[in-house]
């Protein structure tokens, strides 16, 4: 059986070029990790600096120009349902229901009948929306449509899943339901989770470990390791510990807007 | 939106009544007209108009106009719609077939059928099979760019999502692709039935016995102005007939997109 400490995702020294209009754009420029199982890693770095790019490479949407992503040690080379990706955008199927929506890849895996309608069930009611389970995207205010993006991401059962600031679009308060939640699916249903975000306080709350990037072309910059022991709420916010991490992290982050903007 | 800003329009009625409002109103100004000196000439008043539907109708001389040139728009333009699917999505995702065949589908949308309905009589004479094909060429171009468009406006994210899913190519041109290019799909069949309609009066009235457009062509040259006021109203109801259908389908399969207004 798989120990704490095995590598589930493990980055090697990925490259990704982009031929651009004006030119060669080094979007990644030599980037390791290694992501132990059931690990929350957050990421986080200014806009540009590849933190999409990277997220697409190990869902195996985008290729590497250079290097590679093992999952279990095994090459990713297509998009797979042992990672699942909650987009920014949300991604909703707008001509489905909430229902059908999280029943969509259950359905590819050829799940039916009574098992595929309890399973969705156990998704909806995962994220509370069992009042919504036959409405459609449009019906819902954003941080609904997300908690739907999120149980659909979960009802496959991904064994990696895959963020891309999820929460960028949402107000501060929405934000921080959402992250709360998160964190409790999380303690409950462990998972090894890639979560990218702008906002340094959730990076922090969210994560075991903080990447920071730095500015394009992008690399890693630093990790830090955040020791605050589960459960988390939003008074951890408020605790000496994670106001020094916040503090340090977010000045490592400031270095890098500037690099961008002189 | 300001919130204290005046409302547009203080009347406030149910649509059918300002449907009716708007039939009466109508109906009032062409009994003025044909009532007119000027007018007169040209517009057989309203009760006129009816009785000739009703002799007509009763004779068994119109229902056959109408059939024959229901059937050359149905069959034109089905054709035409399951030809342009394929070529559209063949416009969408294979560049090389975009960049042969686009610009002389620009090209030719762009003549009036009317220019080109000689040619195609040439070749295919002035019988029923002309008459569809020019119908087809009217239908098809105005469908293959309005679903070309909406292949290429598939939002990626959704394809993306599909894939992460576990969505092979298969599932996602019919789960994903053609679902989200329903609303184009059904905005090509609006533009392409009214395409349609306009040629088929265009290619009647180049040498056919019967059809709506022969029919008021005739009824000009008789001086039987009744019966060419009663071919043109019925050309519009068939075309806003068309037009309701495809609205009722598009309340039945696109009522899941966000509307701005
Ligand atoms: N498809 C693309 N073609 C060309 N350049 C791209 C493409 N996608 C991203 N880039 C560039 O690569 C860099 C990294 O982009 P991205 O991964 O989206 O950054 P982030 O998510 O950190 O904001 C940016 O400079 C962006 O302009
Ligand atoms: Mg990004």
């Amino acid at each position: 059986m798989a120990g704490k400490d095995t590598v589930k995702v493990k980055i090697e020294k990925v490259v990704k070029k982009y031929q651009g209009r004006s030119g060669e754009v080094v979007a990644l420029n030599g980037v390791d990790l290694d992501i132990r199982e059931n690990e929350f890693v957050c990421v986080v770095g200014p806009s540009g600096c590849g933190k999409s790019t990277l997220l697409n490479i190990i869902a195996g949407l985008q290729d590497a120009t250079e290097g590679r992503v093992l999952v279990d040690g095994k090459e990713v080379e297509a998009p797979g349902r042992e990672r699942g990706v909650v987009f920014q955008q949300y991604a909703l199927f707008p001509w489905m229901t909430v229902r059908k929506n999280v029943e969509f890849g259950l359905k590819l895996q050829g799940m039916k009948g009574d098992e595929l309608r309890a399973t969705a069930d156990k998704y909806i009611k995962m994220v509370d929306l069992e009042q919504f389970a036959n409405a459609y995207p449009k019906e819902l205010s954003g941080g609904m449509k997300q908690r739907v993006a999120i149980a659909r991401a979960y009802a496959v059962n991904p064994q990696v899943l895959l963020m891309d600031e999820p929460f960028g679009a949402l107000d501060a308060q929405t934000r921080t339901q959402l992250q709360t939640e998160l964190i409790k699916t999380w303690e409950q249903e462990q998972k090894t989770c890639f979560f990218i975000t702008h906002d340094v306080e959730e990076a922090i709350i969210l994560a075991q470990r903080v990447v920071i990037m730095s500015a394009r072309p992008g690399r890693i910059k630093e990790i830090v390791e955040i020791n605050i022991p589960h459960p988390r709420t939003q008074e951890t916010k408020m605790t000496k510990e994670f106001l020094d991490l916040k503090n340090y992290i977010w000045a490592q982050v400031y270095k890098e807007y500037l690099a961008i903007r002189k | 939106m300001a919130g204290n800003k005046k409302k547009k329009t203080s009347i406030t009625l149910p649509h059918y009544m300002w449907l009716s409002l708007s039939i009466v109103l109508a109906i009032i100004l062409w009994i003025a007209v044909s009532k007119s000196e000027g007018g007169s000439v040209m517009f057989a008043d309203p009760w006129k108009v009816f009785q000739a539907l009703i002799k007509k109708a009763g004779n068994g001389t119109l229902w056959p106009h109408i059939q024959i040139s229901l059937f050359r728009v149905i069959s034109g333009f089905s054709i035409a719609f399951a030809v342009s699917i394929p070529v559209a999505f063949l416009m969408a995702w294979y560049k090389p077939f975009r960049y042969l065949v686009e610009p002389w589908i620009q090209f030719i949308r762009n003549i009036p059928p009317l220019a080109y309905i000689p040619l195609i009589v040439l070749g295919s004479g002035v019988g029923e099979k002309s008459k569809v094909i020019v119908i087809f060429i009217a239908a098809f171009l105005t469908l293959v760019i309005t679903i070309y468009q909406g292949v290429l406006n598939v939002d990626q994210t959704l394809i993306k999502a599909a894939k992460v899913l576990g969505a092979n190519d298969r599932d996602i041109f019919f789960k994903i692709i053609i679902p989200a290019s329903t609303p184009y799909i059904l905005i090509g069949t609006r533009l392409g039935l009214s395409a349609s309609l306009t040629t088929l009066i265009a290619a009647e009235l180049t040498g056919a016995s019967k059809g709506l457009g022969i029919m008021t062509q005739q009824a000009s040259a008789m001086f039987e102005r009744d019966v060419l006021l009663l071919g043109i109203i019925l050309i519009g109801v068939l075309g806003i007939t068309f037009e309701k259908i495809v609205k009722t389908l598009e309340r039945k399969l696109t009522g899941w997109q966000e509307k701005i207004q």
